[in-house]
């Protein structure tokens, strides 16, 4: 347990995925990441533009982490992911705040994906489930921009079969640009994808083929 | 002035299919003469640039650009791995688990057309990740599917099948690659607008 995930190592430089599965360079599961490298690398350069963009306009980093703490924090993962996310809402905003999207977060999670069917034909394999609320007062420091943005951050990850134009409305209607709704729709789509494979590679780690076996 | 697209009256489709639907954007694409020239080059191949989806993302040009390189080696480089077919597979069957019809139109279209296997095909779209589709379909669909459900059931069960179907660890990680990539784009498509069956179907 060397590799650590603080965010000096990681930002900019190193891998995140690596990182947060410990994947060292030379070993098997790095050879073989390196044979999909252009994926690899845009894996890494997905999370360079979504979290660490040079100009991050109108949707800032203090949002950007929150929203990727309070998301990946959903998924329940194994792995070390909710910690750097929470490390990284840390340092842009303070640790009250951190904590508080963290509880947020925990007390939303929920086995998915859910959600109804529009398709007729699917009508009953609809599971209909919970879409949560937030006012500005459940996220201390926070404002109407943001708990929309964790609204919707809940219905993508958790059930993205239920997003309908109104979800979108309430975006715009708290201050969300067309711009910055395609930005966080990404940013939060592109998580629900790292944290998969970080949790897919972590297991595969975990059981080495017998050949494989150290 | 809203940048949000309703649509009154469309022309759904009424369940999974393999057929070609179309896809209606619920935020403002930008429009083809409005791109600039590092939205132009974002969308990599000029053929995006008719399509409502590319000229959406392509508000945020890096993000879309840095996602399509990633899509492309998942899905196309040819080196190791498994086989193209056999990626579509995990990838339509995230699809289905998260219930993209749009997606999973197209992939397992391309399943199909890699494989020829088309009944087996829309097994998985009739009946779902648990339908009989051979034994290593059935394992990467259901792998695939234990990827996409939150928390992740994909463990130990999910590894040792693949390896009883064949899959050698590269295979493994891009059965993993694809399951997870299908899971952003799920997202995407169906939180930024809503598939349509065309007018002219075009016959396969």
């Amino acid at each position: 347990m060397t590799q650590t995930t603080s965010t000096q190592a990681t930002v900019g430089s190193a891998d995140i995925i690596d990182s947060l599965c410990q994947i060292t360079p030379g070993s098997h599961l790095d050879t073989i990441r390196q044979s999909r490298a252009q994926a690899r690398d845009n894996a890494q350069r997905s999370f360079e533009v979504l979290l660490e963009p040079h100009d991050p306009g109108t949707f800032p980093l203090s949002e950007r982490y929150a929203v990727a703490a309070y998301s990946v924090g959903l998924q329940a993962s194994e792995s070390a992911a909710l910690d750097f996310y929470l490390e990284l809402t840390e340092e842009e905003t303070d640790s009250h705040f951190a904590r508080s999207i963290e509880q947020l977060s925990r007390a939303a999670r929920r086995a998915g994906p859910y959600g109804e069917y529009r398709e007729p034909r699917h009508a009953e394999e609809s599971e209909p489930g919970e879409t949560v609320h937030y006012d500005p007062e459940d996220v201390p420091g926070s404002s109407q921009r943001l708990a929309a943005a964790l609204e919707h951050a809940h219905l993508l990850s958790l059930h993205p079969r239920d997003a309908r134009p109104e979800h979108l409305k309430r975006l715009e209607n708290a201050g969300w640009s067309a711009d910055d709704i395609v930005t966080l729709s990404q940013l939060i789509s592109f998580l629900a994808f790292q944290i998969r494979v970080v949790d897919g590679l972590l297991a595969l780690a975990d059981n080495p083929a017998p050949q494989e076996a150290r | 002035m809203s940048d949000v697209i309703e649509y009154q009256e469309l022309n759904r489709p009424d369940g999974f299919t393999q057929e070609g639907l179309g896809w209606v954007p619920w935020v403002k694409p930008i429009a083809e003469a409005d791109l600039t020239e590092e939205q132009r080059a974002a969308l990599i191949h000029e053929f995006r640039i008719k399509s409502d989806y590319f000229r959406l993302l392509v508000r945020n040009p890096e993000a879309l650009h840095a996602r399509t390189l990633t899509d492309l080696d998942i899905f196309t480089n040819p080196a190791g791995g498994l086989p193209r077919a056999d990626r579509e597979i995990a990838a339509s069957a995230a699809s289905r688990v998260n219930g993209c019809v749009y997606c999973a139109s197209v992939h397992t279209a391309r399943a199909t057309q890699e494989s020829g296997r088309r009944e087996d095909v829309q097994r998985l779209l009739d009946e779902g990740v648990e339908a009989p589709l051979g034994e290593k379909w059935e394992v990467v669909a259901q792998a695939s599917a234990a990827l996409t459900r939150t928390p992740s059931q994909f463990g130990t069960e999910e590894i040792d099948s693949l390896r009883q179907a064949g899959l050698d660890d590269a295979s493994i990680v891009d059965a993993i690659n694809g399951a997870a990539f299908f899971n952003w784009a799920n997202r995407l498509m169906l939180s930024l607008g809503e598939p349509t069956v065309p007018k002219r179907r075009s016959k396969t």
